[in-house]
């Protein structure tokens, strides 16, 4: 089968790959929790929800704790600061991105939290960046403020000394 | 008590970067021709047909068993799909295997496979959303951070990955249908090759694949059957397990997950092995990132936390000379038809104990390891074959 040769009367031959580009919109539907943590987003802040019971801080909050398996209700207000848990520096080009290579992918735990997440670090040469840097979100101007985290333009070293390994090496 | 399982007939296709030669009917079918080949069966003999994939989105064809039915046999009878992400070659393998231990079938044929080129995966794994921001850069950018921490936690030396790199690329070439074969491979080579996501480097990571797997597991009855017919035995299961966890919750250890940790403490008990290091003679495990070879190392127990680099670094777990060797076939870093990489894991594992694996044979191979992961690591899916009947 793999071998069989297919006659064509085309002198440029037979076609054996066609690409045909799709699009799929699709509404998203955040939830409550998440809609709480959006918002804060549109207002320049990051809200987070806590544990009732191992009084974990999630940000963003999916309205439920994956270890206990119960609601979060107490909503929180995180700072401003964080720091880099660990992060890779991105140099590989695909379709559809969005950020000029090479950037600073970080994984940032913010002051508070105990969840780290993927943000983009600036103002930080690229062999600058290290684990336990300390650094600070830097938002879009207040009336570019949008619902997600796009308003969050990056993150930039503070300059303050360094996490010690031992207050974040739990949530590499 | 489960009904044993025995792997009957293993196929798989020659891996390459582009088989513009087939549809992925076509692609399904090689491999599962040559698993029913081997098997000594026709498609006549098969009861039951499982295939996985990875995500939908990948190719852009949804639920493409339903279109692979016809061009695997499965007309008229149980077809089941799988999705595990990239540990769905393994986990696919796992719920044919079920389906014969529960005595429900006499034969099923399990397939899995990636058409690579027909897709975009570093599109379909980096699609932006709202609670996100669009950083990720594929599976390497959602795993290089993972590898640096597991480099600041164990303090290994910078080399070590590159070491993976060229171990099993060296072992490749005596796969033939293994993708990459690149006889001048060096550590040079891979340092000087683009650090696409640093630590990694491009050589450090896997190739994109055009491939398909697929084994024809049976019950005993079905085994004998074979074996009579063709000559060639079979490889039984000794044990066999899946595990999961959430991608993210607070204390997550995503250096060491928890579920496979656990995942192979089953899989252990299961096949009555305490020392895997000593009582399994090779193991092929999913490595699709250089550094992912010590970090399993620790999670699998074959070494202790954070010693896992030592027995790379010691040429432990190389073919030629090592006394425990991981991905004799090449491994992932080798071949990556994505759906399928898990179950060539599983598939090269039970080749070995059947001493069926050719040039990459571990001579006198009697208990082996197969190995797959997903997801943001958070799926596992394991089984230990061996050449003799287990207990």
């Amino acid at each position: 089968m793999s071998d069989q040769t297919y006659v064509t009367s085309d002198p440029r031959g037979s076609i054996t790959q066609l690409a045909t580009p799709s699009r799929l919109e699709y509404f998203f539907t955040a939830g409550t929790s998440l809609s709480k943590n959006l918002r804060g987003y549109q207002r320049g802040q990051f809200i987070g929800q806590r544990c009732p019971v191992c009084s974990k801080v999630y940000v963003p909050s999916r309205g439920s704790c994956p270890v206990d398996g119960v609601a979060l209700t107490e909503e929180v207000e995180l700072k401003n600061t964080g720091t880099v848990t660990t992060f890779c520096v991105v140099n590989v080009p695909f379709a559809g991105q969005s950020i000029k290579i090479p950037y600073i992918a970080g994984q940032i735990l913010l002051d508070g939290a105990n969840l780290s997440f993927m943000g983009l670090i600036q103002e930080c040469e690229l062999e600058e960046v290290r684990m336990g840097m300390r650094v600070e979100a830097v938002w879009v101007d207040k009336e570019d403020l949008v619902p997600s985290l796009a308003s969050v333009k990056y993150f930039r070293p503070t300059g303050e000394p360094d996490a010690a390994y031992e207050t974040y090496q739990e949530y590499l | 008590m489960a009904n044993r399982v025995a792997v009957i007939g293993i196929g798989q296709t020659h891996h390459r970067s582009k088989r513009e030669d087939v549809s992925i009917a076509g692609l399904v079918r090689e491999a599962a021709q040559r698993a029913l080949d081997d098997a000594g069966c026709t498609w006549a003999d098969i009861d039951a047909v499982v295939v996985g994939k990875a995500p939908d989105m990948f190719e852009g064809i949804m639920m493409p068993e339903h279109y692979l039915a016809a061009a695997l046999g499965a007309v008229g009878k149980p077809m089941f799909r799988v999705h595990t992400a990239g540990s769905v070659g393994g986990s696919t393998a796992l719920v044919a295997a079920h389906l014969v231990a529960a005595g429900l079938h006499q034969r099923v044929l399990t397939v899995a496979f990636e058409k690579q080129s027909d897709s975009d995966a570093m599109w379909a794994l980096s699609v932006p959303q709202p609670f996100s921001a669009p950083l990720l850069a594929g599976a390497g950018g959602y795993f290089a951070p993972i590898i640096r921490a597991y480099m600041r936690r164990s303090g290994a030396p910078n080399d070590v990955g590159m070491r993976v790199a060229v171990k099993d690329r060296l072992q490749a070439l005596k796969n033939p249908y293994a993708h990459l074969h690149l006889p001048d491979i060096s550590m040079k080579m891979v340092e000087e090759s683009v650090l696409l996501w640093d630590p990694l480097h491009y050589l450090e990571s896997c190739p994109s694949s055009d491939g398909a797997a697929a084994m024809v597991l049976g019950s005993e009855q079905a085994a004998t059957v074979a074996e009579s017919a063709t000559g060639r035995r079979p490889a039984w299961v000794h044990g066999m397990a899946m595990r999961s966890e959430p991608t993210m919750f607070a204390g997550r250890d995503q250096v060491n997950p928890q579920a496979g940790r656990d995942c192979a403490k089953d899989v252990y008990a299961q096949a009555g092995i305490t020392n895997p290091r000593a009582e399994l003679d090779c193991a092929e495990v999913y490595v699709p990132f250089s550094w992912y070879e010590p970090m399993w190392l620790e999670n699998l127990g074959f070494a202790a936390q954070g010693e896992g680099w030592k027995l790379t670094e010691s040429g432990a777990t190389a073919l030629d000379g090592g006394d425990i060797p991981w991905n004799c076939s090449g491994g992932v870093l080798s071949s990556n038809p994505i759906g399928a990489s898990g179950m060539l894991r599983f598939l090269e594992a039970a080749l070995q104990v059947r001493g069926m694996a050719g040039e990459h044979q571990v001579e006198g191979a009697r208990k082996a390891l197969g190995h797959a992961y997903g997801g943001g690591a958070q799926f596992f899916a394991m089984w230990i074959v061996g050449s003799e009947r287990p207990n």
